[in-house]
């Protein structure tokens, strides 16, 4: 089943080149694929207009068959509820605990005390981060703040977890642990798309791989 | 973690219940309301000077206020005072008086006309001075009758009144019409210039409100830059970023509310003892004006409207600019 499908999408941003360009390709329900491509080649444009960040230029782009492109900007954050996104920065909130952190999207989903501590437990706990939920995250190393930020992205269950360059500041060994906690997700039935350069880790793992060079799709 | 596929439909798919999601959003809003004052407080000196900057933008009118409600409780004595005596010739006897007053009250803005007979005028004179035995040994009564006209203020002007004062004396058997208190008149008028500078004060004061709170929530927002971002990228709506900023506002608004009614209560209860002895002195029952639960309550609750509407005015202007 097709779970996302961009349909000769083109994205120009004001006074600059075509950051993408007819960009047509089909993503399966439960499939874990990679996007890559040199700095500036629109892979973080992609996630973005996926995110409904920005807006396609031309062409459409589907999710589950509604057209991101067009949705109202009422219904955008619950077209983002169902998409779970981890940042290089991985974006954490320093003036609250990592319990707090990874419970953020269950508050602004509304869910009961109880219902949510579960769940962010739960979370934290596939992180191997369950002893830590007290501490700031600011306490934690880069490796386990990105594990705060996979945490906090997968607390809702949601049905596509993006991701833009998650291992971009860790050594070799923590990357491919990140790489492969994504991995477990996906076998749960989630999709996963990650936008990386590291080709040589990229390689090892065997899932499908989209190239894209000049905001243009190369292979696939 | 249970495998995750659902059907297709924006909004719809909440995994929220709907008798779960009101309680959601009560939570959300008292845990906005308890953060909000909290951050508050964690910042005392801070919040402690904005309090204070809306405490006297606040008191201000309402001092005048009050200060206006006390003039017009004096003034509504004054106006019982406020009379034309019409002093009638010696000759004139007590049936013609009667008649002519009965003439006078069918003109018009005339609100009372009193007949005091010369025997009566000379016991209340005698009452009143202690003089009583000195005036029994006068061969006849030295006072005239009178006729104390009452004209009615509010519908005249100052013209007006000095021609009612005009047609009087021209009446048969009058000696004189003596126009008294001219100057209630004149401090009607200036009261009435006092309300509209009481109006013009608390709207420029109010307006002051709005801005010293939209200031401070356009700071609050700056601080919370990151975070507001990060919760518009993981679905949260306006609402949901916008609830704690207005709290903040409303807190603002309350603590310079209950500030402003504090300042002024003292200030009340400060001149209270002085304004009594004064009173007492001119054997007057005037009684000052305080704060009462109407005025309070207003006080409290224009601040807490324009700290919600200034904290609404920021965050809609503000929250929109921070797109991820």
């Amino acid at each position: 089943m097709t779970a996302i499908k961009f349909d000769r999408v083109s994205k120009r941003y004001t006074g600059s080149q075509e950051a993408l360009r007819n960009i047509s390709l089909e993503i399966d329900s439960g499939e874990m694929l990679f996007l890559t491509g040199h700095s500036g080649a629109g892979k973080s444009t992609l996630l973005k207009l996926l995110m409904a960040m920005q807006r396609p230029s031309g062409g459409q782009l589907l999710m589950d068959g509604i057209n991101i492109g067009k949705l109202p900007n009422s219904q955008i954050p619950y077209h983002r509820r169902r998409i779970g996104v981890v940042f290089q920065n991985h974006q954490l909130l320093f003036d609250r605990s990592v319990f707090e952190n990874v419970a953020l999207p269950l508050r602004i989903e509304g869910y009961e005390q109880a219902e949510l501590a579960r769940r962010v437990r739960a979370s934290l706990d596939k992180v191997g981060l369950l002893g830590k939920e007290k501490l700031n995250p600011i306490e934690l190393s880069g490796g386990e703040q990105q594990r705060v930020g996979i945490a906090r992205a997968v607390v809702n269950k949601p049905q596509l977890i993006l991701a833009d360059e998650p291992t971009g500041n860790l050594d070799p060994a923590l990357s491919a642990e990140i790489m492969h906690l994504f991995e477990d997700f996906n076998r749960l039935g989630t999709t996963v798309m990650i936008a990386s350069h590291d080709l040589e880790l990229i390689a090892r793992m065997g899932h499908r791989v989209v190239t894209l060079d000049h905001g243009t799709l190369v292979g696939t | 973690m249970a495998v995750n596929k659902r059907a297709s439909g924006g909004a719809k798919q909440s995994r929220v219940t709907v008798n779960n999601a009101w309680q959601a959003y009560l939570h959300h809003h008292k845990s906005s309301a308890r953060d909000s004052l909290q951050r508050m407080l964690a910042n005392p000196v801070a919040s402690a000077m904005t309090w204070l900057v809306l405490a006297i933008a606040l008191a201000l009118p309402m001092t005048l206020y009050v200060a206006m409600a006390n003039v017009k409780q004096l003034s509504q004595r004054w106006d019982q005072t406020s009379q034309i005596s019409v002093y009638l010739h010696k000759t004139v006897s007590a049936e013609e008086a009667q008649a002519l007053a009965d003439k006078i009250r069918t003109w018009p803005g005339i609100k009372a006309v009193n007949y005091i007979g010369a025997d009566t005028a000379l016991a209340e004179f005698s009452e009143q001075t202690g003089l009583g035995d000195v005036l029994t040994r006068l061969d006849d009564n030295p006072l005239p009758s009178v006729l104390s006209v009452v004209p009615d203020l509010h519908d005249n002007s100052s013209e007006e009144l000095a021609a009612l004062q005009m047609r009087l004396q021209q009446e048969t058997g009058v000696e004189q019409a003596q126009l008294d208190m001219q100057w209630v008149k004149r401090l009607y008028e200036f009261m009435s210039f006092g309300e509209r500078l009481v109006w013009a004060l608390a709207l420029l004061l109010g307006l002051a409100v709005l801005l010293i709170i939209g200031n401070t929530i356009r700071l609050a927002i700056e601080s919370r830059r990151d975070e507001i971002q990060v919760i518009k990228l993981i679905g949260g709506t306006d609402a949901f970023v916008r609830r704690p900023f207005l709290y903040t506002g409303i807190w603002f608004g309350l603590g310079g509310g209950l500030l402003a009614w504090l300042v002024l209560s003292i200030g009340l209860w400060w001149l209270a003892g002085p304004v009594e002895r004064l009173v007492a002195l001119y054997g007057s029952d005037f009684q000052l004006h305080t704060l009462g639960l109407g005025d309070s309550l207003l006080l409290i609750g224009d601040g807490i409207m324009l700290g919600w509407l200034g904290a609404w005015l920021a965050v809609n202007q503000h929250i929109s600019r921070i797109e991820p």
